[in-house]
C-alpha cells in the first residue's frame, strides 16, 4: 500500500525540528532512518499531517567518549554502531538488529523513540542506565531510560520534543544473549547481563511492553548465587505473554537459557574496555 | 517537490509528492523497472538498491530524501557494451535465480557485500544475504553465486555506467 499524503519538512537544525513539531501539534512525526515509520505509514497504521525529516541535521552523528559514558547522536546509523570500537555492548548489539541494509539506514534515536521491546537498543539503553537528551521548545532536558519508556511503542516525550543523543555508560562487564525465530528478526528474548556503577542489571527484552530488568535476580547475582539459579530466578520473575511466535512457558524456558549464556560470557569477561 | 539525484551516473530532475517512494519514482518516473517491489515495507529486500554506496531498501525511502544523493540500481551493474557485471555471470553460472524476482536486490546486496568484505566466507555470505528474501532457490545456489563472483572480482563492484567497464574479470572452469 502507499502512504497517506503528508508535508514534508527537511529541518536543518533541533530548533526548526522542534518549532515543526510543535506547529503540528500532535500531527507531527520524525523521519529519521524511516525503518520503523515507513512501514507503519505504507501499511496506513499512522497518518501524520507532517513529516520532518532529520537526516540533515548537523551535528546529531557523532559518537564521542565522554569517560565512561559513550554519547551517540540520533541520527547514527546502526550499520556505525557495530564498527565504533568505544562501547562493545553497543557494537554487539547492533550486530542483531535486523539485516545489512536496514542497519544502514536505521538510526539510535529512531530506535528508541520507537520503543519496541524487542528491538535491542532499547534493552541496552536500559541494562547500561542510559541517559537519553531530549530537546523540546524550551531547551533541553535529561532522561533515564527507564522512564523514557512507558510501554509498547509509546515514550514519554511531548509531542514537540526530539531525542539527541543517547548517552550510554561503559560497562564494567557484559554479556549479551538473544533468540529470535530467523536471522534479523525481531527478538523472542534478548538478556543483557550488565556491571553498571558496580551493580550488577540484568535486563530483558522482548518478554513484557518494555524493556524488564529482573531485580530480583540481579541481587541473587550479587549475593554470588550460581548462573543456572540466578538464570532460573530471573525467567520466574519475568511475565511474559503468549503469542503465535510462543508459549509463556516457552519464553521463560528461553529467557532462562538466554541468562545463562549471557552470564557466562558476563562472568568470563574481564574488565576489557578499561 | 522538485528534486535532482544521481541514478547510476546520470542525473535525474524529477517533480515528486513528498509521499512518493524512492522505489516508485525509480519505476515509475525514472523507468527502471529493474528494481522490483515486493512487500513495499520493507521485509522482501527486492527493492534493494546502494545509496551514497550503501545498501538501503527503496520502498522505505521517499524520494525527496535522495535530493543530492547518488543512487545505483541494478541497471547500472551491466557494462556500457552490454557485458554483465561479474556478479551477475556468477549468479547465471550458478543458477542463483529462477523466477528472478528477488535478483535486484540480491545482485545489489551482493555487490555492496563484495565491496565492504571482500574476502566473506560462507558463513558471512548467509549473513549479510539474509534480508534479501527468495522463493525458488532455496539460497545455495546464490550463495554459490556469491562465492564465485567474490573469486572472480578484483574490482570495485560499483561504479558509474558513464565509464567504461574497467575490469576484465576471469572466472575459473567449471
Amino acid at each position: 500500500m502507499k502512504c497517506a499524503p503528508f508535508d514534508y519538512v527537511r529541518a536543518s537544525s533541533v530548533e526548526e525540528t522542534v518549532k515543526v513539531l510543535g506547529e503540528a501539534a500532535g500531527e507531527g512525526k520524525i523521519l529519521a532512518g524511516g525503518q520503523s515509520l515507513v512501514p507503519v505509514l505504507a501499511l496506513r497504521m499512522a497518518r501524520p499531517a507532517v513529516l520532518v525529516d532529520v537526516n540533515r541535521v548537523p551535528g546529531l552523528s557523532t559518537i564521542r567518549r565522554l569517560d565512561d559514558i559513550v554519547e551517540v547522536g540520533a541520527t547514527v546509523r546502526h550499520s556505525r554502531l557495530v564498527e565504533q570500537p568505544e562501547h562493545p555492548l553497543l557494537a554487539e548489539a547492533a550486530r542483531w538488529i535486523g539485516h545489512t541494509a536496514i542497519r544502514s539506514r536505521g538510526t539510535t534515536g529512531g530506535s528508541i523513540a520507537h520503543a519496541d521491546p524487542s528491538a535491542e537498543l532499547p534493552v541496552v539503553a536500559v541494562a547500561t542506565g542510559a541517559s537519553v537528551t531530549v530537546a523540546g521548545p524550551h531547551g533541553s532536558r535529561d532522561v533515564d531510560a527507564e522512564e523514557l519508556f512507558v510501554s509498547a511503542l509509546m515514550t514519554s516525550l511531548d509531542e514537540d520534543e526530539m531525542i539527541t543523543a543517547v548517552r550510554f555508560a561503559r560497562p564494567a562487564r557484559w554479556g549479551f544473549a538473544e533468540f529470535a525465530r530467523r536471522h534479523g528478526d525481531f527478538a523472542l528474548v534478548t538478556a543483557v547481563v550488565t556491571e553498571v556503577r558496580g551493580r550488577p542489571r540484568i535486563t530483558f527484552g522482548g518478554v513484557a511492553s518494555v524493556p524488564q530488568r529482573a531485580t530480583t535476580a540481579e541481587q541473587a547475582l550479587a549475593d554470588g548465587k550460581p548462573a543456572t539459579e540466578v538464570a532460573r530466578i530471573a525467567a520466574e520473575e519475568i511475565e511474559p505473554t503468549a503469542d503465535l511466535h510462543g508459549s509463556v512457558e516457552f519464553r521463560r524456558g528461553i529467557a532462562a537459557e538466554m541468562t545463562r549464556r549471557a552470564l557466562v560470557q558476563f562472568d568470563s569477561e574481564q574488565e576489557h574496555s578499561r | 517537490m522538485k528534486i535532482s539525484f544521481s541514478v547510476n551516473g546520470e542525473r535525474a530532475d524529477l517533480d515528486v509528492e513528498p509521499r512518493r517512494t524512492l522505489a516508485d519514482a525509480l519505476r515509475d518516473d525514472c523507468g527502471l523497472t529493474g528494481t522490483h517491489l515486493g512487500c513495499e515495507h520493507g521485509v522482501c529486500g527486492a527493492c534493494t538498491i546502494l545509496i551514497d554506496g550503501e545498501p538501503a531498501r527503496a520502498c522505505l525511502m521517499f524520494a525527496v530524501q535522495v535530493d543530492g544523493a547518488s543512487v545505483s540500481t541494478v541497471e547500472g551493474l551491466q557494462g556500457t557494451d552490454g557485458e554483465l557485471h561479474p556478479v551477475q555471470e556468477a549468479f547465471v553460472a550458478c543458477h542463483g535465480l529462477q523466477c528472478g524476482f528477488c535478483t535486484p536486490g540480491m545482485l545489489m546486496s551482493a555487490c555492496h557485500l563484495l565491496d565492504t568484505k571482500p574476502d566473506a566466507d560462507r558463513e558471512t555470505i548467509r549473513a549479510e544475504m539474509s534480508g534479501n528474501i527468495c522463493r525458488c532457490t532455496g539460497y545455495q545456489s546464490i550463495v554459490d553465486a556469491v562465492e564465485r563472483a567474490r573469486e572472480g572480482m578484483c574490482v570495485p563492484a560499483v561504479r558509474d555506467s558513464n565509464t567504461a567497464a574497467p575490469w576484465g574479470a576471469t572466472f575459473p572452469e567449471e
